[in-house]
C-alpha cells in the first residue's frame, strides 16, 4: 500500500505556492509598517496570535497588544470599544470562530455603527486539514451579507501587504481573510496595486474568463497557462474584494468571453459564484457559468494538498474542469 | 446651556431624589403617551440614573462627544425609556421631544441606537455592553485619560456567556476605570428570572471584581457605592443593584412581574395620580 499523506500539525505550512518564492508572515510585518504612520493601531487576538502572524506587531508594540483569551465575542466587542476611543483595532482569530461565534458582535457592535474594526481571519477555506471545525468554508457568504462591512480575500503576500496598509487607512469595518506562514508571491508588487473594491485583470483571454478570489487566483493563473497549451484561451480577473463588489469590472470582463468560470476557496453557494451570477443577470449579460469551489458540504480532516485535489481546488483539477466545460 | 456635571464633594441626597422623581414623571408621561413601554425596568433604575447624570458622571450636556467624558453604556437597550428621561432632564435632549418615544421616525426609540445624542453604544442585543466597555476602558487608559466607563447590565443578561468573557478580561487587564452596574430586578423576557443567578455578588468577586451589593432604590446607598467604586486598586468595580421594577407606583410595584408590564389603556391616569401622591409624600 502506498504511503499516504497525513494531516500536519497546526501552524505548519501547507498551502504554499507551486514553485514560487515566499514571504514570512506578510500580515504581521505589514501591520508593523502600517503602525508607523498610524499610531492609533492596536492589535488583539483570541489566543491565536502565534497562528495568525500578529506576533511581529506584538513584539513591536507590547503595550498596544491585547490577548483576550479564547473568547471571540469579547474579542470583537473589546475591539469595538477600543475603536470608539479612536484606536484602529486589528483583531485576529480563525475565520470559523470570527464568523460563526461572533456574528452578532460583528453585525451590531461593529458594522451597524460602521465602527473602525479590522477582523483578520485565518484558515480560510481548505487551508487546514483540521476538518469542519477549523475550515472557514462559508465565511465570505456570512460576511458579505453584513451591511457596510468590507470583505477581502487576498491572493498572496503582495495582496496581504497592500491590503493591510489599505484597510488601516480605510475608516470603517473590514473582514479580511488571512494567509499565514510562508506565503507565496504571485502578484508582482511593482505591477499590481490593491485597491479596496477594485478587481484586477491579470490575464486576457477569449474562450474562457476565470473570475477568481483569494488563493484561487494563483491556481487560475497556472490553469490559464496550462489551458493555453491545450488551445484554450483563458483570461483571469482577480477579485480580492468581495464587498463592495466590482460589478462593472466583472461585467466588462465577462462580456469578452464565451464562458465564465468562478474560482473560490469557499463553498460554491453564497460567495463569489453567487455574486458573479447576480451581477451578470442584473446587467442582462447571460453566459454559461462554471463554478469551481468547495462543494456545499462540510469537509473531512486530511492533508491540504489531498483535500484541495479531492474537492477540485488544485490547479490540475481546475484545468480538467474548465477544459471539459469549454 | 446646561453646565458640565461632575461629582460633588457633598452630594445633596434630597436633591438627587427629586431628580429621580422627575425622571419617573418623564417616564410615566412617555409610556402613557405611547400606551406601552418598559416602564417597570425604567422606574426601577430611576434612582441609579439620577445619581449618575446629576452626580457621579463627568459629562457635558452641551457636548456629548467631549473626549474626557465618563462613558455610560446602557447594555439593556430596552431600558431606553429611562435613558431618554435622564438625557432630557440633563439637557442633552429637549424635554418636549420625550412625547415622541417609540413613535415612527423618532430618535427616542424603544430600544437604543447610537444615532441618538448621548447614546454610547447600541444596546439591546444582550451581552454586548460589558465587552465594549472593556475596550473603551482599555482605550482611555492607553490615552492616559481620567475618564471612566460605566456599563449597565441586568440579571437576565448575565445568562449571556459573553458577559463572563468580558468579566474575565476586565480583571485580567486590571481595569479599575470600569464600573459594572448590574440591575437585579428579578425579571426577564419569560417572566421571573428563569435560572438561579445567585449568589450574584460572589460570582463577580470570583471573577476578580471589587464588588458591592446595595439597594438600588436607596439614593444614599447608590451615591455611596459609586464613590467607593472610584478606588484605583487595579480591580474593576461591580455594583450589584437590587431594584424594584415599577418603583414609585404602588400598583406597578405589586403587579405580576413581567418583562413588558401589562397596563390597560384606561389605567395610565390612575397610575400617574398614584405616583404623584407617593412623590408628594416623599
Amino acid at each position: 500500500m502506498a504511503e499516504r499523506a497525513r494531516t500536519l500539525a497546526m501552524g505548519q505550512d501547507e498551502a504554499t505556492g507551486a514553485g514560487r518564492a515566499g514571504v514570512d508572515a506578510p500580515f504581521g510585518h505589514a501591520l508593523v509598517e502600517a503602525a508607523k504612520s498610524r499610531p492609533e493601531i492596536v492589535g488583539l487576538t483570541a489566543d491565536l496570535g502565534k497562528y495568525t502572524d500578529i506576533l511581529p506587531y506584538r513584539d513591536a508594540h507590547p503595550d498596544r497588544f491585547f490577548n483576550v483569551g479564547m473568547a471571540e465575542q469579547n474579542l470583537v466587542a473589546v475591539a469595538a470599544g477600543l475603536a470608539r476611543t479612536g484606536k484602529i483595532p486589528f483583531a485576529t482569530t480563525y475565520g470559523v470562530f470570527a464568523t460563526r461565534r461572533a456574528y452578532d458582535y460583528i453585525a451590531i457592535a461593529v458594522a451597524h455603527s460602521r465602527i473602525n474594526v479590522k477582523i483578520v481571519a485565518g484558515l480560510p477555506g481548505l487551508t487546514t486539514g483540521y476538518g469542519g471545525t477549523h475550515q472557514a468554508i462559508e465565511d465570505l457568504a456570512l460576511m458579505r451579507m453584513v451591511p457596510d462591512l468590507v470583505v477581502i480575500d487576498p491572493c498572496d503576500a503582495t495582496d496581504i501587504r497592500q491590503a493591510t496598509l489599505a484597510i488601516a487607512e480605510h475608516d470603517g469595518p473590514v473582514y479580511m481573510r488571512l494567509l499565514r506562514g510562508k506565503v507565496p508571491v504571485v502578484l508582482d508588487p511593482k505591477a499590481y496595486a490593491f485597491r479596496i473594491g477594485k478587481a484586477a485583470e491579470i490575464r486576457t483571454g477569449g474562450d474562457v474568463g476565470i473570475i477568481s478570489t483569494g488563493l484561487m487566483t494563483e491556481r487560475a493563473i497556472d490553469a490559464a497557462e496550462a489551458l493555453e497549451k491545450r488551445g484554450i484561451s483563458a483570461g483571469v480577473l482577480h477579485v480580492p474584494t468581495i464587498k463592495p463588489f466590482d460589478a462593472d469590472a466583472v461585467a466588462a470582463f465577462a462580456a469578452k468571453v464565451d464562458r465564465v468560470v468562478t474560482a473560490e476557496n469557499h463553498v460554491v453557494v453564497g460567495g463569489l459564484a453567487s455574486l458573479v451570477a447576480e451581477t451578470l443577470f442584473e446587467k442582462g449579460l447571460v453566459k454559461p457559468l462554471t463554478r469551481i469551489g468547495i462543494p456545499d458540504r462540510y469537509i473531512e480532516c486530511g492533508s491540504v494538498p489531498h483535500l484541495q485535489a479531492k474537492y477540485g481546488l488544485a490547479t490540475e483539477r481546475m484545468v480538467e474542469t474548465i477544459a471539459k466545460a469549454a | 446651556m446646561a453646565l458640565r456635571n461632575h461629582p460633588s464633594e457633598t452630594p445633596d441626597i434630597a436633591a438627587l431624589k427629586l431628580r429621580a422623581t422627575s425622571l419617573r414623571r418623564h417616564m410615566l408621561a412617555m409610556a402613557s403617551g405611547q400606551g406601552a413601554g418598559y416602564i417597570g425596568q425604567g422606574l426601577g433604575m430611576a434612582d441609579v440614573l439620577a445619581a449618575l447624570y446629576f452626580h457621579e458622571l463627568r459629562h457635558d450636556p452641551g457636548d456629548v462627544t467631549w473626549a474626557e467624558r465618563d462613558r455610560f453604556l446602557l447594555s439593556t437597550g430596552h431600558y431606553s425609556i429611562a435613558l431618554w428621561a435622564a438625557l432630557a432632564e440633563a439637557g442633552v435632549l429637549p424635554v418636549a421631544e420625550l412625547s415622541t418615544y417609540g413613535a415612527d421616525d423618532s430618535r427616542l426609540d424603544m430600544s437604543t441606537l447610537d444615532t441618538t445624542p448621548g447614546v454610547e453604544v447600541i444596546g439591546g442585543s444582550l451581552g454586548h455592553g460589558l465587552g465594549q466597555g472593556v475596550g473603551q476602558a482599555l482605550g482611555l487608559r492607553l490615552d492616559k485619560s481620567p475618564a471612566r466607563v460605566f456599563v449597565e447590565l441586568s440579571d437576565g443578561e448575565m445568562q449571556e456567556g459573553a458577559t463572563w468573557e468580558a468579566a474575565m478580561s476586565a480583571s485580567s487587564f486590571r481595569l479599575d476605570n470600569l464600573v459594572a452596574l448590574i440591575d437585579c430586578n428579578g425579571i426577564q423576557a419569560d417572566g421571573k428570572v428563569v435560572l438561579d443567578m445567585e449568589p450574584v455578588a460572589d460570582k463577580w468577586r470570583a471573577f476578580g471584581w471589587e464588588t458591592q451589593e446595595i439597594d438600588g432604590n436607596d439614593m444614599a446607598a447608590v451615591v455611596g457605592a459609586l464613590k467607593a467604586a472610584r478606588a484605583a486598586g487595579g480591580k474593576p468595580h461591580a455594583i450589584v443593584l437590587r431594584t424594584l421594577p415599577g418603583r414609585g407606583v404602588p400598583t406597578l410595584e405589586t403587579r405580576e412581574k413581567a418583562h413588558f408590564v401589562r397596563v390597560d389603556p384606561g389605567e395610565w391616569n390612575d397610575l400617574i395620580r398614584e405616583f404623584e401622591k407617593e412623590a408628594a409624600n416623599g
